[in-house]
């Protein structure tokens, strides 16, 4: 318990805050962006290392892991995607070890680093940006406009407003058919972000209610909780990256 | 978590994070993995064909021994062959050379034999005569009697 003084709603309330800059829909959550940029830091900082010194001969430790990912990520684009697509299988890497990095903050000891906001003068702190709805609405939203720009690539415009309107019903059905269509497309982006939100939010949640018990009891719920969501972890980060690898291999897709 | 404009931010820095991925990471790694990949396929390969280069010596080492065994055993046979050959024409020959010697030594003895015969028919004649001689004294005229006695000598 950061602060003794709070009453256990104000300490909820306390975590779920985020350090905001500005005011309304132009406001910004600086912990957020500045978690994610870290983090995505750190992946490329990682990889780039490792692909600047890969090596066709005897891999080292950092070349040997990140090619692990690579060709585990490259299996699931081999598995699902069947067009040729430069940008897919990247996109698919960065989305994995991005949100998994992400979500994996969450493990970090709970009140360290408000703590250490505090210190600083920051009042709100929240470090796991897949918690924060605007980062997983905005890689949804980002891999929705992918759907929608290799819809009309690959089927032309033309196509692509006849998938609209004409499935699955035929041409008696054009409003029925256009509205169906595009609850499921908005429904592509909108599952995939809440999915990733709703899990870690609720993770998080789970875990300030642990720092709420007597801090002697704490690792008996703390430990097995954080080994569960350890798994969580890794398969939000998997389902998501699937996924997008499925919804932009439907976007390839010719009817 | 409302919505704001965090959600641009965070846009944004996905669509970088892709692009550099996609620019900078992916294609070395995914390169390198495929060149090992070839690498390993290329140096199994190898492999392969030396093992069966060396079944195929094995084999033909095998063959040229089995073949510098027959020769030799065919050389072995020969030789025999070729010393039982001359063993018997040694043989043949002593053979010959003993008949020859044999009939050589059979034609002397058969001369000398002839030759003491002769000699003891004409000693046996001379007797005879002389016995004849001394028996017959006057009445007996040797030159008239030659015949007779010629005719003895022959039946002897």
């Amino acid at each position: 318990m950061a602060a003794e003084n709070l009453t256990a709603g104000e300490y909820i309330k306390h975590h779920l805050g985020h350090w905001t800059v500005g005011e309304g829909f132009w406001a910004i959550h600086v912990d957020t962006m500045l978690f994610s940029l870290l983090l995505g830091g750190l992946f490329l900082f990682l990889f780039i290392r490792a692909a600047s010194k890969v090596t066709v001969g005897v891999p080292g430790g950092l070349q040997n892991f990140t090619e692990i990912l690579v060709e585990f990520v490259d299996k699931q684009v081999k598995d699902s995607f069947h067009g040729r697509s430069a940008l897919i299988a990247p996109l698919a890497l960065t989305l994995f070890v991005w949100i998994f990095l992400m979500n994996i903050v969450k493990l970090l000891p709970y009140d360290l680093f408000p703590y250490l906001a505090h210190a600083i003068g920051v009042e709100y702190l929240r470090i796991n940006p897949t918690s924060d709805i605007n980062a997983t609405f905005g890689m949804s939203l980002a891999v929705f406009f992918l759907i929608i720009f290799y819809s009309i690539k690959i089927k032309g415009a033309v196509g692509f407003s006849k998938e609209l309107l004409l499935q699955p019903f035929g041409k008696w059905f054009i409003p029925f058919n256009f509205i169906l269509k595009v609850v499921e497309e908005i429904a592509k982006p909108v599952s995939l972000s809440l999915r990733l939100f709703g899990n870690m939010y609720a993770g998080g949640l789970i875990f300030t209610l642990i720092a709420l018990l007597p801090w002697w009891i704490q690792w008996s719920l703390g430990l097995p909780w954080s080994l569960f969501k350890l798994l969580i972890i890794t398969l939000q980060a998997f389902i998501f990256m699937v996924l997008t690898i499925v919804y932009l291999s439907m976007a390839h897709e010719d009817h | 978590m409302n919505i704001n404009l965090t959600l641009l931010g965070q846009m944004i820095t996905f669509g970088l994070l892709v692009w550099v991925t996609m620019k900078y990471v992916w294609p070395p790694i995914i390169k390198a993995m495929q060149e090992r990949q070839k690498k390993i396929a290329d140096g199994l390969a190898a492999a392969e064909r030396g093992k069966h280069e060396q079944e195929l010596a094995e084999e033909r080492a095998k063959k040229l021994l089995q073949e510098a065994k027959q020769q030799a055993n065919d050389i072995i046979v020969l030789a025999q062959k070729r010393a039982n050959e001359i063993v018997d024409a040694s043989k043949d020959t002593a053979h010959q050379e003993g008949e020859r010697i044999k009939a050589s030594a059979r034609a002397e003895v058969e001369q000398e034999l002839n030759r003491a015969r002769e000699h003891l028919r004409q000693q046996v004649g001379d007797i005879a005569v002389r016995g004849a001689e001394r028996i017959l004294k006057k009445e007996v005229d040797a030159k008239a009697h030659a015949k007779v006695i010629d005719d003895l000598i022959t039946q002897i």
